[in-house]
């Protein structure tokens, strides 16, 4: 979904134009009945309480979670779009297909035999660090508990 | 009352319940619910009446306790999971740490093949089923000593699962009075350890080592089998003995390469568990016990004053002798988990399953390791008590103190005494002195060749036994029973010898 999301604004829009207009043409054509029931059973795996709303319990949740932004309602819209678009995979039958997990899932995993190859570059790796405390990172106190993520803001996060 | 809880547990009185015997556990419809070990000793006997009381205020509901653990050992290799830096223990700050391990961007994982021989033979060696097929995930969470944002693991599909832990624990107070028990293994799981974090409260500020990041680690999880503090112990004990018999992991708790965290619950015996609170970070054996028990204890006296447990994870204050809350879950952890994309699923093979021509240094076989792995302790002891005829309590001792066992089958080597009597001297009056002197066998003064040499006049009957404890008195450095070696040397060559040429043999002889 996050590759979704990251999509080229312009290809959404056109993605989703396109889909509403689609979404409306068969619900005109099977009527208004059969188009509840179809709402119901497209968001029948989602809570059906919120039909497609996401509760801004959950925005503060995934907030604390990936340290994103959701600053707007727009934002936030925008979200639950997307989610709605992806949401038309549930469309498909995968009874009985095996997930694929990954990409690489045929490739080979090389194995690297335990040597040591690599390290003693602490100064080359200081040399990016904010602030430096004898060889050591330093990070902010209580960057250790989920709970400063509450009381900061993301540009005090720029530490 | 709280202050009564705490007072016995500070007095490290082992108040454990259910652990005699399963039959014990639900039998007895006594008035005492904690059924304690009253053979333990005059102070409990004297504690007992006060639990009387209280029980039968509170009810006489009988409570039964379940421990589950989760086992982090830190995998014995050169060099770490997914990079080629080094693993050592103590090393400058960050000076063995790699781009991959302070997550440059750009850097990706290479897995180390000596990691996964590791985990095969552990999981060889508890029994395990070792999936041919294995993946890698993420685990997602915000930590300063985890500079990725996620920890590689192995969480939908680990390398091995369904296994068993046999050890044994004693159920009365004689050493002889001991009962095997086993704990299942759910799975074994390959994981990246994450860096340290120093805590520098005056100025505000937290300083991070990365050396540790990217360490592999086996993590272990133990079904909730057990039922009090000691079973853990003895359970990751024995844990310990095979993983360092395997040479997969040195397993000291002490430099951190093996952790435990706790799943601790009380609930009645046949009425559904209850909630279990985490003791994480248990780094210290002595501490173990100690922890679950008071954890065990402490949930007891909530439930009993109508209180409720909370989900929640605790840290053991060793000084205190209590556990306390670490940190208020907002809700339950939202790991995320997904899967690892940058690494392809793990295939291992047997011998039937091997491709043809294949690189050996690519493909692992697990035949191929199964025949190789080393002897594990239970075997050592089978043998121990099959060729010198000791008693299994003997061949446990034996195993547990680091170093014993070489030195006994050193000395059984060079002597020609009865192994029954080597049994004896290395494990009272060898052990007794150096517990005495508070030595580890490898700083004993005593050598196996002068241990054995001893048992040798011994058994020539050219000295008496006491003689030779007084010989042992004498590396304790008491003057007053070297001169009564002399005495007895002189007297065995019929005042013979010239005392001070004694006094100066012996003198030599011990120093050696």
């Amino acid at each position: 979904m996050s590759s979704l999301l990251s999509a080229p604004s312009a290809l959404r829009e056109d993605a989703l134009r396109r889909l509403k207009r689609e979404m409306w043409a068969r619900a005109v054509k099977l009527g208004l009945r059969s188009w509840v029931g179809w709402r119901r059973g497209f968001t029948s795996k989602a809570d059906p309480q919120r039909s497609g709303r996401v509760t801004a319990e959950v925005i503060e949740h995934l907030e604390r979670l990936a340290l994103v932004d959701f600053g707007s309602l727009e934002a936030v819209a925008r979200l639950e779009k997307a989610i709605a678009f992806a949401d038309r995979l549930r469309a498909v039958d995968t009874d009985g297909v095996e997930p694929m997990e990954s990409v690489l899932e045929d490739r080979c995993l090389y194995l690297r035999s335990d040597n040591v190859v690599e390290g003693n570059c602490a100064e080359e790796l200081l040399q990016n660090a904010h602030r430096v405390v004898e060889e050591y990172f330093v990070a902010p106190p209580g960057m250790c508990s989920p709970k400063w993520l509450n009381r900061l803001s993301l540009s005090e996060l720029r530490i | 009352m709280a202050a009564l809880m705490l007072r016995w547990s500070c007095l490290g009185k082992r108040w454990v319940l259910a652990c005699i015997d399963g039959g014990s556990r639900h039998g007895r419809g006594a008035a005492i619910g904690l059924t304690s070990r009253r053979k333990r000793g005059q102070s409990s006997v004297a504690q007992q009446p006060l639990i009387a009381v209280q029980k039968s205020r509170k009810g006489e509901h009988e409570w039964a306790a379940v421990v589950g653990l989760e086992i982090h050992a830190q995998i014995s290799s050169n060099s770490k999971l997914f990079s080629g830096s080094q693993v050592h223990f103590a090393a400058p700050p960050n000076s063995l740490v790699s781009f991959f391990d302070a997550s440059l961007p750009g850097t990706l994982p290479v897995l180390n093949r000596r990691c996964v021989e590791a985990a095969v033979m552990t999981g060889l060696a508890l029994n395990c089923r070792i999936n041919k097929k294995s993946l890698f995930d993420r685990k997602h969470y915000f930590y300063a000593d985890l500079p990725a944002g996620y920890q590689i693991t192995q969480q939908r599909l680990p390398i091995a699962v369904n296994g068993s832990l046999a050890y044994s624990v004693s159920v009365g107070k004689k050493p002889s009075q001991v009962s095997t028990r086993t704990v299942r293994i759910k799975q074994i799981q390959l994981e990246q350890d994450s860096g340290k974090s120093l805590h520098d409260e005056p100025r505000s500020q937290t300083l991070i080592d990365l050396n540790r990041a990217g360490v592999g680690l086996l993590e272990v999880v133990l079904e909730p089998d057990m039922s009090c503090g000691e079973e853990a112990a003895s359970a990751v004990r024995e844990l310990q003995l095979i993983l360092q018999a395997l040479g997969t992991s040195q397993a000291n708790m002490a430099e951190g390469q093996l952790r435990v965290d706790a799943n601790i619950s009380v609930h009645h015996p046949g009425e559904p568990l209850g909630v279990r609170t985490e003791v994480k970070n248990l780094n210290s054996a002595r501490f173990l016990a100690k922890a679950i028990d008071f954890e065990i204890k402490r949930q007891i006296h909530e439930l009993e004053n109508g209180r409720k447990i909370l989900n929640e994870t605790r840290s053991f204050d060793d000084k205190l002798g209590c556990t306390m809350p670490m940190r208020d879950k907002e809700g339950k952890q939202d790991y995320r988990f997904m899967p690892e994309p940058n690494l392809p699923p793990l295939l291992l093979y047997d011998t039937a399953s091997l491709p043809p021509g294949a690189d050996p240094q690519q493909v692992i076989n697990i035949d191929w390791i199964r025949e190789r792995l080393p002897e594990l302790p239970g075997k050592t002891r089978e043998k121990l008590i099959q060729q010198y005829g000791m008693l299994p309590e003997h061949s446990f001792t034996l195993l547990n103190e680091v170093g014993l066992l070489e030195f006994f089958q050193n000395v059984i080597k060079e002597t020609r005494a009865e192994p029954k009597k080597v049994t004896s001297w290395v494990l009272n009056i060898f052990l007794g002195f150096l517990k005495q002197q508070n030595l580890a066998v490898n700083e004993s003064p005593v050598t196996p060749s002068a241990l054995a040499e001893l048992l040798n006049l011994l058994d020539r009957k050219a000295i008496s036994s006491s003689a030779a404890r007084q010989v042992m008195d004498m590396k304790r450095g008491n003057p007053r029973a070297i001169n009564k070696l002399i005495g007895l040397v002189r007297k065995a060559t019929l005042s013979r010898a010239d005392p001070t040429v004694i006094k100066e043999i012996l003198e030599r002889k011990l120093s050696s």
